[in-house]
């Protein structure tokens, strides 16, 4: 269990044997490319059992494409990459992995309710599709930890973009997987759902979850969050204790996206990252 | 119920009936993944089926299933690696299909160019005994796939690359539809016709999403607008000398048109049961600085 209400030690620091768990994600010497651009460019991440670690950077610094390249979904084109100590190519064990897409307004050309949409994080963990009576209590509790359990029969095209993501991270904890890795999960979501994400993020920390997440800025969850890995061009620039706020940044309450002031040291944003 | 005294009607009927369920199944994927006229293209490539199966003097509907199966899978390998030349090569493909359709019909002693008309726009009373049995193997298959793994297309289609997070096959997924929807379109194609069959695909469908909220009722009022239409539309065709291709897809859209119209006061309703609506209202008496002039 984590105790939130005290400075979080890096692993670094000694605080906790963090050598003596087993690697989660290993990313060795990654480097990936979109079209002709290098996006990554032997990036070295590794997160252990139970770690919570935050993946920081300007847009445009990789730090999606990283997390994307962890499970799959950007091929690496050197480096090694292995999940649960197995190498990325026999890895088959999908089911201990819960996803959380950058938030797409693209829903489905088809109406589907929120209960429908969160059923689909649990097929890993099904036979055949068959759901038995624990894969129903596991839908409807993911759904009371985000707070939308009264709400299973509505519609997934009528709710507000906060609503919309605490449905997607319910279909990630549908499945109860051992390691959850989220891709911006606070990007455009209000205060109140930022909370309710905040709290069934500590719930998965506390039954031992490992968390892998992008963010732009760590927000309401500086205090769950072990370590902070930043990105720049895709190179790592700072593996270690989360940096310390600064200037406006440091105030209580203070959250805001947007994008880097510093638009010379970043390259030209194309879309093709986010 | 004269009609029903006839074999031929019967078979109609049935076979009716059958696209009616099927249509709509397999037509309801394609929708969600925003591919709604690909049953378009899969009828455009069966064609070339059946010129091949007149040229060829076998069962044009076990060739047609055969060329549209290929063509499908094509479809799908364009869908992965086309990317942005995609729709050009499907263009090719649609067009190359029809036109390689008409040729090939041209050529063989059989397909005249009234048979070319009675498969692209369905000639329903012509079914045949020996084409029921393929209608009924086929559409087993159809309803086997799509409500048998109705879960794994649902997230399929939904959202891929959670999909493929989540370990599901999602390629095999991916040509599983694309087959069954080649599959479909022939059992379709004596019924409502290449041409056709795609509007049976998507309209029972765009009429259903109308009044509903979930994927799984949206399924089923599909499936039963598909077999509403194809039965009644195949009974007037009967009494009225109509093709039963065109009467049934203009009563599916007349359907759509009327569950449009019911989804206004609908929609209404539920949001009014969902909470009581903004209770400020504009005072009475406005004085006049309120009003913004320009």
């Amino acid at each position: 269990m984590k105790d939130t209400g005290q400075p979080v030690i890096a692993p670094e620091a000694g605080g906790r044997p963090a050598e003596d768990r087993s690697a989660v994600i290993e990313l060795r010497g990654a480097t990936a490319s979109l079209g002709s651009r290098p996006v990554l460019r032997g990036v070295d991440l590794t997160v252990r059992s139970g770690e919570v670690v935050a993946l920081l950077g300007a847009n445009g610094s990789g730090k999606s494409t990283a997390v994307r390249s962890v499970i799959g979904q950007v091929p690496l084109t050197s480096g090694d990459l292995a999940l649960f100590g197995t190498p990325f190519r026999r890895f088959k064990d999908w089911a201990r992995v819960g996803y959380v897409p950058q938030r797409t307004t693209a829903a489905g050309g088809v109406p589907a309710t929120i209960r429908e949409v969160v059923t689909a994080g649990r097929l890993a963990r099904t036979k055949l599709g068959l759901l038995r009576k624990a894969d129903r209590a596991a839908v409807h509790h993911a759904l009371e930890l985000v707070g939308m359990a009264d709400r299973v029969k509505d519609s997934v095209n009528a709710l507000s973009g906060g609503q919309h993501q605490r449905v997607l991270i319910a279909r990630a904890l549908a499945g109860e997987p051992d390691l959850l890795i989220m891709d911006e999960p606070m990007a455009g979501v209000d205060l109140a759902s930022q909370e309710v994400l905040a709290s069934a993020l500590r719930e998965q920390v506390g039954r031992g979850a490992t968390v892998l997440l992008v963010l732009h800025e760590l927000g309401p969850l500086e205090p769950l969050i072990d370590r902070a890995v930043v990105l720049r061009d895709g190179c790592v620039v700072h593996d270690g204790p989360p940096p310390e706020a600064v200037g406006q940044h440091a105030l209580p309450g203070h959250d805001h996206v947007h994008p880097h002031a510093d638009a010379a040291a970043e390259p030209l944003r194309t879309g093709l990252l986010s | 119920m004269e009609m029903l005294d006839f074999a031929f009607m019967q078979r109609a009927l049935i076979a009716a009936l059958i696209v009616g369920i099927t249509a709509p199944a397999i037509g309801i994927y394609l929708v969600q993944r925003r591919q709604a006229l690909m049953g378009d293209g899969i009828g455009h490539v069966a064609l070339t089926g059946v010129g091949l199966g007149f040229l060829l003097n076998t069962s044009p509907v076990w060739v047609a299933t055969a060329v549209a199966v290929v063509g499908s899978v094509v479809m799908e390998l364009i869908r992965w690696y086309g990317k942005t030349r995609g729709d050009l090569a499907l263009a090719m493909l649609f067009y190359g299909g029809m036109a390689g359709g008409v040729m090939l019909m041209n050529l063989s002693d059989a397909g005249s160019s009234a048979n070319l008309g009675t498969y692209l726009f369905g000639s329903i009373t012509t079914v045949s005994p020996q084409d029921m049995t393929t209608i009924y193997v086929l559409a087993a298959l159809v309803l086997a796939i799509t409500v048998g793994l109705r879960r794994q297309l649902f997230a399929v289609c939904q959202d891929e690359e959670f999909a493929r997070v989540t370990g599901l096959p999602v390629r095999l997924l991916n040509l599983l539809i694309a087959v069954t929807a080649a599959v479909t379109v022939t059992v379709a194609m004596r019924v409502v016709g290449l041409l056709l069959v795609s509007a049976l695909m998507v309209i029972p469908v765009a009429a259903a999403q109308q009044i509903s909220r979930s994927f799984a009722v949206t399924f089923a009022t599909a499936v039963a607008i598909g077999v509403a239409v194809t039965l009644t539309g195949t009974t007037a065709s009967y009494y009225v000398d109509v093709p039963s291709g065109a009467t049934i897809v203009l009563f599916a859209i007349a359907l759509f048109v009327v569950f449009t119209a019911l989804a206004t006061p609908l929609a209404r309703r539920r949001a009014a049961a969902a909470g009581k609506g903004c209770t400020l209202e504009v005072p009475a008496s406005r004085t006049a600085e309120d009003d913004v002039r320009v």
